[in-house]
């Protein structure tokens, strides 16, 4: 027998776009109009699915369409999409921010929003007053504060200016004694939005290992919003995976990682190059795909990346080399790879490689390549610059409770060998 | 599997489209309790932080409204305020009349003021106006007992001015105000959530109420001067509640029994109608605020 806790049913919601205005005030008289007589709002029919990069249809948007499912006791659900999925609103309408258009959501237990740290603090009170205010807010009580005021100082660090006003906080010191407060929340189910996205290294090591001790100790529900798929496949035991307002996958969270890193591949990044009017010699097509041969553009940092290079080589260009050269988002070059054509081929013709890159080599980041043929110091054939590009995604590396920061370019594992 | 639905969860509350046509939740209210509190002390305490005077700002202000008025309509316009001496008739007025605007013109833009932390946490909304009318009861009583200074300073100079039995009302008077204010702000405050025409109406619309609510001068006159135009003051529900406080702290004029029983009733309609919008509202405002 299932112990569900949550229970998600139908939920969709529509918002209309544009301003409010005369125009906005004759649709609610009309929707009023149709009320009156007992019939359906007329807009509820209509409305596109939430694609923003194309044009609307109507005036309505569809930001989350027929949304079920279930969550049971103990479990921690990661919701994972891209921007603009509707994860955001999704969490809006679960932590009563907003009411879904249609369908209903039934709670078996007490819930806890965290959708941003320090929701109401007054930079006028003090470090303590604000404990007690954000408490409040976030749905304790007066006795639970006091009775875990020691504990939540102590785990933000901040005793020093606790009786001091917190507009003269450091932000890194106000993001800690919020989350501070929530860290000690005791409902039975919690709703986090990105909250781990805010202070220092050690903080983000802390604040992920406390949210560990929730789920993990706690038995507590949780649900979990995050671009950050180590933290999700860190925490989560389920996964659903929207796009476009919609479920798209509900289930194990490692293949609801995977799901999303192949369907949600983003729109900035170029997995392909063609040009098939290539005179001479050159690159005919270029391509970065996964261990299917699928094309894509995001990789988990321990992903099989492939290169497929196309070239075509005419008989004067026997003695040339082929090269790539990976670049990082700050122009940064991490290495280049080439090859001598003539130790490969020795006609000319329409050649294909496939070139793997080392797994577990490139840290999550933001990667361009860049493409050249060449007879070294001689002659330049052919040179694409930064034609392809593709992201690392973090998904679990030793590194990642480090975030964002910068530790390098690659990953090596040296021999860390214990002498004394 | 094909086993029934679990059978073992009993659902604590559910999310719908809509709420129900009426609910005032009173339950839930209770809950927060403390976070009604923890406002009320956050709005007391924090609103004069960061001054030299602090908290003599809350008597500053009716001090010298009350000398102007003195000066502009009974010294220079000769309005008569009795035996009363018209410092005092005019202080117990703006006192009272404070309040009453203050819950007023802080409830009517709930939804606005409140956008930031009603976007990201959920908690009974009617919290949020709830907070103002208490917070401004704290700053109610801290002014009048500088009224009661100044009552004791005219009382000793021979004024002709006395407590009666009824002042001890004086606080189901205020608790009427009170409710009133809230009311009205909840309605206001439920319609200019879209349309923001409202919002500027109520500004001006708060001072222009004050004229035709008898705050510095006694009901009878305008009967007696402006037959004409006297129904605009006896429909007018705060008219009857600053006559009435009046007379509960000065025995000046009368007390308006039916007066006080109209409003009452409309109080109590209005405040009904303010929660009706306010829950129609309270679900999706967020959308278009």
């Amino acid at each position: 027998m299932k112990n569900i806790i949550l229970k998600a049913e139908n939920i969709s919601k529509q918002y209309r776009l544009g301003q409010v205005g005369m125009g906005s005030l004759s649709h609610d008289l009309n929707r009023w109009w149709h009320q009156v007589r007992g019939k359906e709002d007329p807009y509820l029919k209509i409305g596109d699915i939430n694609d923003r990069s194309t044009k609307a249809e109507s005036d309505y948007v569809w930001a989350l369409q027929e949304i079920n499912f279930e969550v049971e006791r103990g479990e921690v659900l990661g919701i994972i999409g891209k921007n603009g999925a509707g994860k955001s609103t999704l969490l809006k309408i679960l932590s009563r921010v907003t009411a879904p258009t249609t369908g209903s959501i039934k709670f078996g237990g007490r819930v806890a929003s965290l959708l941003e740290v320090g929701t109401g603090f007054n930079g006028e009170m003090t470090g303590r007053e604000n404990i007690y205010l954000n408490g409040a807010i976030l749905g304790m009580t007066k006795k639970e504060i006091a009775s875990k005021l020691d504990e939540i100082i102590e785990f933000s660090g901040c005793e020093r200016y606790i009786d001091t006003p917190v507009k003269r906080y450091s932000s890194g010191m106000y993001v800690r004694l919020a989350f501070a407060v929530a860290a000690f929340l005791e409902p039975e189910i919690l709703i986090i939005d990105e909250v781990l996205a805010v202070g220092d290294a050690e903080f983000q090591k802390k604040a992920i290992g406390k949210m560990q001790d929730i789920s993990r100790e706690g038995g507590r529900t949780v649900l979990f919003v995050s671009h950050n798929m180590a933290a999700i496949k860190q925490l989560c035991t389920k996964a659903i995976v929207l796009e476009y307002g919609s479920v798209v996958f509900e289930g194990n969270t490692s293949e609801g990682i995977d799901y999303y890193l192949q369907s949600n591949q983003y729109d900035g990044y170029v997995g392909t190059y063609i040009n098939e009017a290539i005179e001479e010699s050159g690159f005919i097509s270029l391509a970065i795909v996964d261990k299917n041969g699928a094309i894509r553009t995001e990789f988990g940092y321990d992903e099989l990346i492939t290169i497929k290079i196309r070239v075509q080589v005419v008989e004067k260009h026997l003695n040339s080399h082929l090269s790539f050269r990976v670049l990082d988002k700050n122009e940064r070059i991490i290495f280049t790879s080439e090859i001598k054509l003539i130790s490969e081929i020795d006609k000319e013709g329409v050649y294909e490689f496939d070139v793997d890159l080392p797994q577990q080599f490139l840290v999550p980041n933001k990667f361009n390549l860049t493409f050249g043929m060449h007879v070294p110091n001689v002659e330049l054939i052919d040179f694409l610059e930064e034609c392809l590009s593709f992201e690392i995604v973090e998904t679990g590396s030793d590194f990642h409770i480090y975030g964002s920061a910068d530790y390098g370019c690659v990953f090596v594992n040296c021999n860390w060998n214990l002498i004394k | 599997m094909n086993q029934p639905e679990q059978t073992n969860t009993t659902w604590l509350f559910e999310i719908t489209p809509k709420n129900k046509f009426f609910s005032l939740n009173l339950k839930e209210v209770w809950q927060y309790r403390d976070l009604l509190m923890l406002f009320v002390k956050r709005d007391v305490v924090t609103v004069y932080k960061q001054t030299v005077l602090g908290p003599l700002w809350y008597l500053i202000q009716p001090l010298f409204t009350s000398v102007t008025f003195t000066i502009v309509f009974n010294n220079l316009a000769g309005i008569s305020t009795g035996n009363v001496p018209p410092f005092l008739f005019n202080l117990a007025s703006i006192t009272v009349w404070n309040y009453f605007s203050t819950c007023l013109s802080g409830t009517s833009n709930t939804f606005g003021n409140n956008a930031g932390i009603f976007g990201k946490v959920y908690f009974p909304r009617i919290i949020a106006p709830l907070t103002t009318v208490i917070s401004n009861l704290v700053k109610l009583v801290i002014q009048l007992l500088i009224f009661l200074g100044f009552f004791v300073y005219f009382y000793k100079d021979g004024a002709a001015i006395s407590f009666n039995k009824w002042t001890f009302f004086l606080p189901f008077v205020i608790l009427i105000m009170g409710v009133l204010g809230l009311g009205l702000g909840m309605i206001i405050s439920s319609m200019v959530t879209k349309y923001r025409d409202l919002m500027y109406l109520i500004g001006f619309g708060v001072q222009l109420l004050m004229y035709i609510s008898g705050v510095f001068y006694p009901m009878s006159l305008i009967a007696s001067k402006m037959p004409k135009y006297a129904w605009i003051i006896v429909y007018n529900p705060v008219a009857y509640i600053i006559e009435t406080s009046r007379f509960m702290l000065l025995s000046v004029g009368e007390l308006p029994f039916a007066g006080m029983a109209y409003t009452t009733i409309v109080t109590i309609i209005i405040f009904l109608v303010g929660v009706l919008l306010f829950n129609r509202t309270e679900k999706r405002f967020i959308d278009t605020v």
